[in-house]
């Protein structure tokens, strides 16, 4: 592969630089799991606490949306990875096509949940606007749709990132598929599937409780 | 001295703002903790004043409050937590391990424009009306009652946030893969283990810290009810959350510390530190029990009688490695060829008052006396101990061991030893009393108290006087010493580690060559001496 001349001067060699790179990215997806952690663990101690409330606002979820929004998520994350083990100066073309449809899938993702917000929107879940939920299980399908909001708008925001990086990367990696782009490709990757993990994580979470009663 | 180095590459503005070296970096932190320093002792300044009565008569009980807020979140998030790992650490990091920068050098600017961008929005808060809810930002008040910039605030530290995770993986990554050749993990200075350690804490708890702030914002936001008990919310989560990262936070500001303490008093006593290895993984077990301990600072908090004995328990642990650092420090000094330096005395002082504050905090961690002196000026005097008596003065001590690798010039040994002395006499005077205080039962964040307690805090506020002047010193004989100086040799105190191999101060690429390790670390013996040092 072509090779810019010169690397940072803090390197020894080019694998060198790509391993600490490469390293920098996990050390930062251990800070993401650490905050979608925090937040996991409010979601169980007020599920543990409303058991009853969590299935009954879990059934007003669209689960349809969720899962059609699993499919997309785990398919752009394929292409992702398809992507990253073909990299080469002889496939740009192919490598660049795969992300931009990965974003796609990504962008596909985000407007499913607009409509699926919408949704519930129009039903009155949306806690703090104008939610309206009767009976004595109120307050705490309230709490479920609080995290529900909370837990799915970071993580569409994060999605947002990952289009933002995959994007960007088909452009560049297109004009000189160095090695660097090759490294800079496989540590947005690592996002990219970071992101649809946690997202298997919020959709059993979200979508499951409750389903298979009642 | 003619050749260039990294103060001297450039003199324009776009050269220091724009600049990507680990040492400008630093040295832009150090600018900016000095302006939040003295912002923050600014408002404790004005509280010891308020108390230096018993009545209310110098603020009213509302600007109290915004007061201590402002002192709390300015000294905990923009002064302590930076302080070491980002100014003295980002400057010897590299030098430490022979590198010629940190990993990832952007990302390092990147910290502190996103640290400055968070602190300017903190200031807004605080000078726009400011903040009442005390630093930890409880809920339900700070959700639901608080009539003040609870939002913007936390923002700020929100922001702040993403520049501490973002150093300790700059920090873990560089001692990871940027080691010169024959740098062992343990040929590693000391002080590269507690920041490693550090740089651990900072990665896995302030995410925490970032989605605890985000939920009580939307929970202010929206008015719904994540932490409000009326509509099923519990506040004691957030305790739980926000203690999470608080609590190892603590750890965040005294690793670094006791880090800086080994290379002073290994140098000032010429001796290697007694039991290398174990101060090392003393480190990384605080860091690893400090994640267990958080519920320490509920036991009056509702929490099960379960929890609070556990809680208690692992904070007894706690005490286990930071002992075996104190125990080490002194066996290091045990027939020592000692050197009262102004950095050694500052280190002799940090021995000194952070063994008194992490004793205390044995009082504390017991179930039974914690009871008793919760909300108290127990807990004030025990936390400023470890807090200002640790980390600041250790924060000083590593200032003055590394200025002249930092400027290139010698400082007044004279008005620096007074000034050490003065922050060990003017710390215990303000907060040794406060024990006495606490143990009394009076209570913090009151700023009226009945008059048998004025004794107490006239000296308390006497002391806080002699502080702050101490403070300012060296303001003064370092600022002086920064441009008219002696030119310090290379190696001033005749220390063994890498980073004063190369130039005071150093070149813009740290070293010329490569440096390459070949000996044990902290080599202090009649060999390392009679080498000639090129000065």
């Amino acid at each position: 592969m072509p090779e810019p001349p010169a690397f940072a001067s803090q390197y020894v060699s080019i694998p060198h630089r790509d391993h600490t790179a490469e390293l920098g990215m996990w050390v930062f997806i251990a800070t993401e799991a650490l905050l979608f952690g925090g937040l996991i663990l409010a979601y169980f101690v007020y599920r543990h606490l409303f058991p009853h409330a969590f299935a009954e606002g879990s059934r007003h979820t669209d689960i349809l949306i969720g899962t059609i929004n699993t499919a997309v998520l785990l398919t752009s994350s394929f292409l992702v990875a398809w992507a990253v083990e073909i990299f080469s100066p002889a496939t740009t073309r192919i490598v660049a096509w795969l992300l931009v449809g990965a974003s796609c899938l990504g962008l596909a993702f985000i407007a499913l949940k607009g409509i699926e917000y919408s949704r519930e929107y129009d039903e009155h879940l949306v806690p703090g606007i104008d939610f309206q939920f009767g009976g004595s299980l109120a307050n705490g399908v309230q709490l479920f749709f609080i995290f529900y909001f909370v837990a799915t708008a970071i993580h569409a925001v994060h999605m947002l990132i990952g289009i933002g990086l995959l994007l960007t990367l088909a452009t560049i990696s297109r004009s000189s598929p160095t090695t660097r782009h090759h490294t800079a490709l496989h540590s947005a990757a690592l996002y990219w599937h970071f992101v649809d993990v946690v997202w298997i994580f919020l959709f059993a979470l979200i979508y499951l409780p409750g389903r298979a009663s009642s | 001295m003619s050749e260039t180095n990294y103060l001297t590459t450039d003199y324009t503005l776009k050269s220091w703002f724009l600049t990507t070296d680990h040492k400008r970096v630093a040295i832009l932190y150090f600018a900016s903790l000095i302006f939040f320093f003295f912002i923050g002792g600014a408002a404790a300044t004005a509280i010891r004043i308020e108390l230096a009565t018993p009545q209310a008569d110098f603020v009213s009980s509302d600007t109290y409050n915004r007061l201590f807020t402002m002192h709390g979140i300015i000294m905990v998030w923009f002064f302590l937590i930076p302080s070491i790992p980002n100014t003295l650490g980002n400057f010897v990091v590299p030098l430490m391990i022979g590198a010629r920068d940190l990993a990832f050098p952007r990302l390092n600017l990147m910290s502190w424009y996103i640290f400055m961008l968070g602190g300017c929005i903190t200031l807004f808060a605080i000078f726009a009306g400011g903040i009442d809810t005390g630093w930890t930002f409880y809920t339900p008040f700070s959700t639901l009652y608080s009539n003040s910039y609870v939002i913007v605030a936390a923002a700020g530290v929100f922001i702040a946030g993403f520049s501490s995770i973002l150093t300790g993986l700059n920090f873990i990554v560089t001692i990871h893969r940027l080691r010169a050749p024959g740098l062992t993990w343990y040929r590693l200075p000391l002080f590269l283990w507690s920041l490693y350690a550090t740089s651990v804490i900072l990665v896995l708890a302030t995410p925490v810290l970032a989605i605890t702030l985000l939920l009580m914002a939307t929970e202010r936001f929206f008015g719904v009810g994540i932490f409000d008990p009326r509509i099923g919310g519990d506040p004691l989560l957030f305790q739980h959350l926000f203690w999470f990262y608080s609590h190892p936070a603590v750890y965040i500001m005294i690793l670094p510390g006791m880090g800086v303490i080994n290379e002073l008093v290994s140098c000032f006593s010429r001796k290697p530190v007694f039991g290398y290895k174990f101060v090392a993984w003393a480190s990384l077990a605080i860091a690893a029990v400090g994640f267990l301990v958080w519920g320490h600072h509920m036991f009056v908090s509702g929490q099960s009688l379960i929890a609070s004995l556990v809680f208690s328990f692992m904070s007894f642990m706690v005490a286990v490695p930071s002992a075996i650092k104190v125990f080490n420090w002194t066996a290091t000094l045990h027939k020592g060829s000692l050197r009262f330096d102004a950095p050694m005395l500052y280190a002799l002082g940090f021995i000194g008052l952070f063994t008194t504050g992490g004793l205390t905090g044995l009082f504390l961690a017991c179930l039974a006396f914690d009871v008793h002196a919760t909300d108290t000026y127990f807990v004030v005097a025990h936390f400023h101990y470890i807090m200002v008596g640790g980390m600041v003065t250790a924060y000083f001590g590593g200032l003055h061991y590394w200025w002249p690798k930092i400027t290139g010039r010698l400082y007044s040994e004279y008005w620096a030893r007074t000034a050490a002395v003065l922050i060990f006499f003017g710390f215990n005077l303000t907060f040794f009393p406060q024990f006495i205080l606490g143990a009394e039962g009076m209570p913090r964040r009151y700023h009226v108290y009945p008059p048998e307690f004025q004794v107490w805090n006239v000296l308390s506020s006497g002391g806080a006087v002699i502080l702050a002047v101490a403070y300012l010193m060296p303001l003064f004989y370092l600022g002086y010493s920064a441009f008219f100086g002696a030119r310090s040799p290379a190696n001033p105190w005749n220390a063994p580690g890498l980073e004063w191999q190369t130039s005071s101060p150093p070149p813009e690429e740290n070293f010329t060559t490569q440096p390459v390790v070949t000996r044990e670390p902290y080599q202090y013996n009649e060999a390392f001496e009679a080498e000639p040092q090129n000065a």
